[in-house]
């Protein structure tokens, strides 16, 4: 007797981006604002990072307030409602709870319900790693239009006396709508991962070690951390810069090339160029080693806006639609980097 | 094929015109790229990048902060090459 041959989702021949939105953090606070507990200046900042302003929210709007206002603009933009999505996924990592998600929070309060919803941990490669799943949820047949957002309000976990990475940081939330198309909108993904490198972007201490020494059973802390632990004893932020400077501009300009060429383009195919605003020093090299066209437009919203990890993405695009610089047809490369190390690279039509 | 000392300096010098726009005379032996050349540590990486693709040698992170003057470099790639 034969068993019996199951029935699986029908495949879509192509996929796009419907629609971007954003809601940054309400203040725009400058360098000046910030220079006192790092002994710096805004000269310094400026040079290092061409970081004038970092958007801000306040202590009365959360995580969870800022992507409900992108999902909102997204999907007024895509003339859909929260009913329309097939699913809702949050990449984020300033949502100060282990569980529930802040996806199914979300997806609740936008009327998404009973939509699947979940969270991605990719840090600033997280918008990339979420357009890659949406793409692929969508290409499957499993859902039409699925809501991907980029979110953090890296205010509530930073350092105000950390010279590191702190004073780079921002808040705010970026969303994109992804549904069926009839011509292809979303090029392969070329992603990946070195945990090998986890130490180049890091956590002071876990959760955990907190926890433990909260409840009176403190774990010693590795002796190169003591110091700043002692300092700073809820967990936080540190990166070395330098070392993840180096690691995106020798080896990103390769993971760039090889979403372009998984595209079937060429570099001078390229309309838009939208890296994660980690760093305008981190921008203008990765520009000055892919050989873009000249006329290239450029995402720069780090210098308003700072490092709004997950969202930076999304944000730039957000801004560059809104304010003209680039237009609905355009071909872009997005490409995410950061904290893993992660990292995530595809091509894409603007909506 | 390994480089010798002056190619080395000569690169280099190619490279630090490149990133800061100093011109390639400036770029001596003895000169230290903080103090002398006025280059930070994004700039360093940068010129630590590409140095590695040009003369075909790995720098590894924790290395460069040991390199504090161009000599010392040319050094430490002449090393690394053999």
């Amino acid at each position: 007797m034969t068993k019996p041959t199951l029935a699986q989702p029908v495949p879509v021949p192509a996929s796009r981006i419907l629609a971007v939105g954003g809601m940054r953090g309400g203040t725009l606070v400058p360098n000046d604002d910030i220079i006192g507990p790092i002994n710096s200046s805004d000269e310094w900042i400026t040079q290092r990072t061409g970081i004038r302003t970092r958007a801000r929210a306040g202590r009365e709007v959360s995580v969870k307030d800022l992507a409900v206002g992108a999902a909102e603009d997204a999907l007024a933009k895509a003339e859909l409602t929260g009913a329309d999505l097939g699913a809702v996924l949050v990449s984020t990592v300033t949502h100060f709870e282990q569980t529930p998600s802040l996806a199914a929070l979300v997806a609740d309060t936008i009327g998404a319900t009973p939509a699947p919803a979940y969270d991605i941990s990719a840090a600033c490669a997280g918008y990339c790693y979420g357009i890659a799943q949406a793409d692929a949820l969508v290409r499957a047949g499993t859902a039409e239009h699925v809501l991907v957002i980029g979110v953090e309000k890296m205010s509530d976990f930073i350092d105000p006396s950390d010279r590191t990475i702190s004073f780079l940081l921002g808040d705010g939330a970026g969303a994109a709508v992804v549904s069926h198309s009839e011509t292809p909108g979303i090029a392969p993904t070329v992603w990946g991962s070195d945990g090998g490198k986890a130490d180049a972007i890091y956590q002071t201490r876990s959760w955990l070690d907190y926890r433990r020494q909260e409840m009176g059973e403190p774990e010693p802390p590795t002796p190169e951390l003591a110091e700043e632990v002692s300092a700073m004893t809820t967990p936080t932020l540190r990166q070395q810069g330098p070392t993840v400077f180096k690691w995106v501009i020798s080896s990103m300009p390769d993971i760039a090339r090889r979403a372009v060429a998984a595209a079937g383009l060429q570099m001078s195919d390229i309309d838009v160029f939208l890296p994660h605003q980690a760093n305008m020093r981190i921008t203008d090299q990765l520009l000055k080693l892919l050989k873009f066209r000249e006329d290239v437009v450029v995402g720069r919203d780090i210098a308003d806006t700072g490092n709004t990890s997950a969202a930076s993405i999304p944000l730039a695009t957000e801004r560059l639609l809104r304010e003209g610089q680039a237009k609905s047809g355009d071909i872009a490369l997005q490409i995410g980097f950061g904290a893993g190390l992660v990292y995530a690279a595809q091509v894409v039509v603007l909506p | 094929m390994a480089h010798s000392e002056e190619d080395i300096l000569a690169g280099l010098a190619e490279i630090v015109n490149e990133e800061t726009g100093l011109e390639t005379d400036a770029v001596q032996a003895d000169k230290s790229f903080t103090d002398d050349l006025d280059i930070d540590s994004l700039s360093m990486m940068t010129i630590v990048t590409l140095a590695e693709e040009k003369f075909d040698v790995r720098i590894p992170d924790e290395e460069v902060k040991n390199l504090a003057t161009v000599g010392d470099a040319v050094k430490y790639i002449v090393q690394a090459q053999s």
